[in-house]
C-alpha cells in the first residue's frame, strides 16, 4: 500500500468515525440518562438530511439558515417523540423499548417516501465548499470531507467539555451511573431528560445535514446506520461519550481499512470487531457492569 | 386442570386447520403454510424471551443459517431429499446457535441484544456480499424436495397439499414439544433463571448451561422453520437474515402474549395478516404497521393472551361463587 494510500484512508475512515459520533452520541447519552434504547435515533439523522436538502435545493435557503432549521426541526419532532412516545418507556423493559422504537422506524421512513417519494434524492456538495485540497505533491483530498471530519471533532470536543466541566454533564454523568440515585438527591430528572433527548436528536440530525451530499438521501437511509451506530456504542460501552469517540474512530478506521485490504467481506469486518471486543470485554470499552 | 371451553377451541382448531384444503384454494394453503412457519419460528423465539428471559434481536441467523444450508446442499450438491438435507439443516442451525450462544451469553441486557443483532448481521452480509451463497439475488432453486429411500418416494414437499400437512405436523409438533419442555423441571428452571438469575445460581444451579441449552433448542427450532420457509418458496435471499426479520417475529411474541406459546403463533398469524391487508389497501402499508406495533406495545400489555386471560377472568368473576 502506498503512504497516500494509507494517508487518505486515514482521513476517510476519522470523517467517517465523525459522522458515526455524532449519532452514536446522542444514542449512548439517551441510554445512559433515560435507560432507553431508540432504534428510531437514525430517523432524526434521516430527516435532517431531507429537510436541509429540501430547504437548499427547493426552496433556495442559504446555507446557515437552511442547515439551522433544519436541526430546530427535527429538535422539535424529537421533543415531540420524547414526551409522547419514549417517556413512558422509561420504566419498560428493552425488548417495548426495541419493539416502539422499531414501530418508529417504520412510522418515519413511510412518512419519509409520502412526502419524498422513494428515489434517491440528488443533494450535492455546497459550491463555496466544492473543490479539492492539495497537501503535499501528489496528495489530494476533498475539501468536503475534510470540514466534515474537522466540525466531528470540534463537536466531540464540544461535547467533552460540556459533559466532562458542566454541571449539566455532571448530572448526565451521575445519571448514568445510578438513575434511582439521581432522582434520589432531588434532581428533577424530567427537564434533564428532555434536554439531553433534544440534544442528542439535534446532533443526529446536524449529521444527516452534513452527510446529505456525500451519502445518498433514500428512506431508510437511517436504519443503515442506526445498526452501526449501536455497534459504535456497545464497542464503547453504553453512556461512555469517551467510548462512543474511540469506538467511533474504531469502527470508521476499520471500515475504511477494511475495504481496501479485505473488499469481498468489508460489511462484516465491523461486525467481526464489536464481537471481538464483546467476547474480551463484555461491557464494551468504557462501560460499567 | 381440564378447562372445558379450552379443549373445546383446541379440538374445533384442529379440525378446522386440518380441514383447510378442502376449501381447494391454492392462495389458502399457501398463505397459511407460511403463517405455520412464522407460527413455529415465533414459538422459537418465545422460548427465550418469554420463559428465560434472552432477548435476542438475532433470531434470524438460525432460520437464515438453516435455509441457506438447504438450499446450497440444493444448489451446489443436488441434494434435494429431505431425509438428508432436514438433519443436516438443524444442524446447521444448532451448530451456529451453540457458536453464537456461547459468545453472546457472556453479556446481558442491552448488550446482549446488540450482540445477537452483530452476529445475525455478519451472516447477512456474509451471505449478501458474496457470490459463492447467492450474493444480493439469493439462491433460486427448482423445487423438488421430497423424502426419499432409494427411488420410494415418501412424500413430495413441491405438492402444496402434502407440504401444507407436513407443516402443520411440525408446528403442532413444536407446540407440544415445547409446553412439555417448559412444563418439565428443564423449564421449570429457565423460568427461574428469568424471574431471578441471582437465585438460580445461588441455588446451585448452571445458570449459563441452562441459557446456552435453551438458545440452542430455541435456535435449532428457529432452523426448523427456515428449512420448511426454504422449501415452501424455492428462495434463500439475505433479506431472510436480516435484522428487521428478527425485529418483526419478535413483534409476533409481543402481539400474541410472549410466556404463552399460543400467543406468539396467533401473533404470527396477526402480524402476517396485518401486513398482508394493510399492504393491499395502501402502498403505505408500513404506517399502518407501525402505528399498530407502537399501540400494541404501549398499550395493551400481555398481548393477545393477555386479553382472553382478561377476558376469562371476567366470566369467572361474572359466575356466582
Amino acid at each position: 500500500m502506498q503512504l497516500s494510500t494509507v494517508f487518505i484512508q486515514l482521513l476517510n475512515g476519522v470523517q467517517y468515525g465523525m459522522l458515526l459520533f455524532l449519532i452514536a452520541s446522542g444514542l449512548t447519552l439517551t441510554f445512559g440518562v433515560m435507560g432507553i434504547i431508540n432504534l428510531a435515533h437514525g430517523a432524526f439523522f434521516m430527516i435532517g438530511a431531507y429537510l436541509a436538502f429540501q430547504f437548499t435545493r427547493y426552496w433556495g435557503w442559504p446555507l446557515p439558515a437552511a442547515y439551522a432549521a433544519a436541526v430546530l426541526a427535527v429538535v422539535l419532532l424529537g421533543a415531540g417523540v420524547e414526551r409522547t412516545v419514549l417517556a413512558p418507556l422509561a420504566d419498560r423493559d428493552h425488548l417495548d423499548q426495541v419493539l416502539v422504537t422499531f414501530g418508529l422506524i417504520l412510522v418515519f421512513d413511510e412518512l419519509v417516501v409520502i412526502a419524498w417519494g422513494k428515489d434517491v434524492q440528488p443533494a450535492a456538495i455546497p459550491a463555496s465548499l466544492s473543490g479539492s485540497v492539495h497537501l503535499g505533491s501528489q496528495f489530494v483530498y476533498p475539501l468536503y470531507r475534510l470540514v466534515l471530519a474537522g466540525i466531528g471533532l470540534l463537536c466531540a470536543l464540544g461535547l467533552y467539555l460540556l459533559v466532562a466541566k458542566t454541571r449539566l454533564g455532571m448530572i448526565v454523568r451521575a445519571g448514568s451511573y445510578d438513575r434511582t440515585m439521581v432522582r434520589a438527591l432531588g434532581i428533577n430528572v424530567t427537564p434533564i431528560f428532555s434536554l439531553v433527548f433534544g440534544l442528542g436528536a439535534a446532533l443526529a440530525a446536524f449529521a444527516g445535514v452534513l452527510a446529505a451530499p456525500i451519502l445518498s438521501v433514500s428512506p431508510g437511509m437511517g436504519d443503515k446506520i442506526i445498526i452501526i451506530a449501536f455497534v459504535v456504542v456497545v464497542i464503547g460501552g453504553i453512556g461512555s461519550i469517551k467510548g462512543a469517540f474511540v469506538g467511533a474512530l474504531l469502527v470508521g478506521l476499520f471500515d475504511s481499512f477494511g475495504k481496501i485490504l479485505f473488499p469481498s467481506v468489508s460489511s462484516l469486518i465491523i461486525y467481526a470487531l464489536m464481537a471481538a471486543v464483546l467476547i474480551w470485554r463484555p461491557h464494551g470499552l468504557f462501560g460499567t457492569a | 386442570m381440564i378447562r372445558p371451553l379450552g379443549a373445546i377451541a383446541a379440538f374445533g382448531f384442529i379440525a378446522v386447520m386440518s380441514a383447510l384444503p378442502l376449501f381447494d384454494s391454492a392462495y389458502l394453503i399457501t398463505h397459511s403454510t407460511r403463517i405455520l412457519i412464522y407460527a413455529i419460528m415465533a414459538m422459537s423465539l418465545d422460548l427465550l424471551v418469554g420463559y428465560c428471559g434472552l432477548v435476542s434481536l438475532g433470531h434470524a441467523a438460525f432460520f437464515g443459517l438453516s435455509a441457506y444450508t438447504a438450499a446450497m446442499l440444493s444448489a451446489r450438491a443436488g441434494i434435494s431429499n429431505v431425509l438428508i438435507g432436514l438433519p443436516l439443516s438443524l444442524l446447521s442451525a444448532a451448530a451456529g446457535a451453540l457458536i453464537i450462544g456461547v459468545l453472546t451469553l457472556r453479556t446481558d441486557g442491552i448488550y446482549f441484544i446488540m450482540a445477537t443483532l452483530a452476529f445475525a448481521q455478519m451472516l447477512f452480509f456474509l451471505a449478501n456480499d458474496s457470490d459463492f451463497f447467492g450474493g444480493s439475488d439469493g439462491l433460486l432453486l427448482l423445487n423438488h424436495f421430497r423424502a426419499s429411500i432409494g427411488n420410494v418416494v415418501l412424500f413430495d414437499l413441491s405438492e402444496p397439499t402434502t407440504r401444507y400437512y407436513v407443516v402443520l405436523a411440525a408446528a403442532f409438533a413444536t407446540c407440544i414439544g415445547l409446553a412439555l419442555m417448559v412444563r418439565s423441571p428443564f423449564g421449570r428452571v429457565l423460568q427461574g433463571i428469568k424471574s431471578n438469575t441471582q437465585r438460580m445460581r445461588a441455588l446451585g444451579y448452571p445458570v449459563e448451561r441452562y441459557k446456552l441449552a435453551c438458545f440452542v433448542i430455541g435456535g435449532t427450532l428457529s432452523g426448523l422453520a427456515g428449512y420448511l420457509y426454504l422449501v415452501l418458496t424455492s428462495l434463500a435471499d439475505p433479506s431472510i437474515l436480516n435484522w428487521t426479520q428478527s425485529a418483526e417475529v419478535l413483534m409476533m411474541v409481543l402481539l400474541g402474549g410472549m410466556g404463552t406459546l399460543i400467543g406468539p403463533a396467533a401473533g404470527a398469524f396477526v402480524l402476517i395478516e396485518l401486513v398482508d391487508q394493510s399492504s393491499a389497501l395502501t402502498e403505505h402499508w408500513k404506517l399502518i404497521v407501525g402505528v399498530v406495533v407502537i399501540l400494541a406495545t404501549l398499550f395493551a400489555r400481555g398481548g393477545l393472551a393477555g386479553l382472553v386471560g382478561t377476558l376469562r377472568a371476567r366470566r369467572l368473576e361474572a359466575k356466582p361463587a
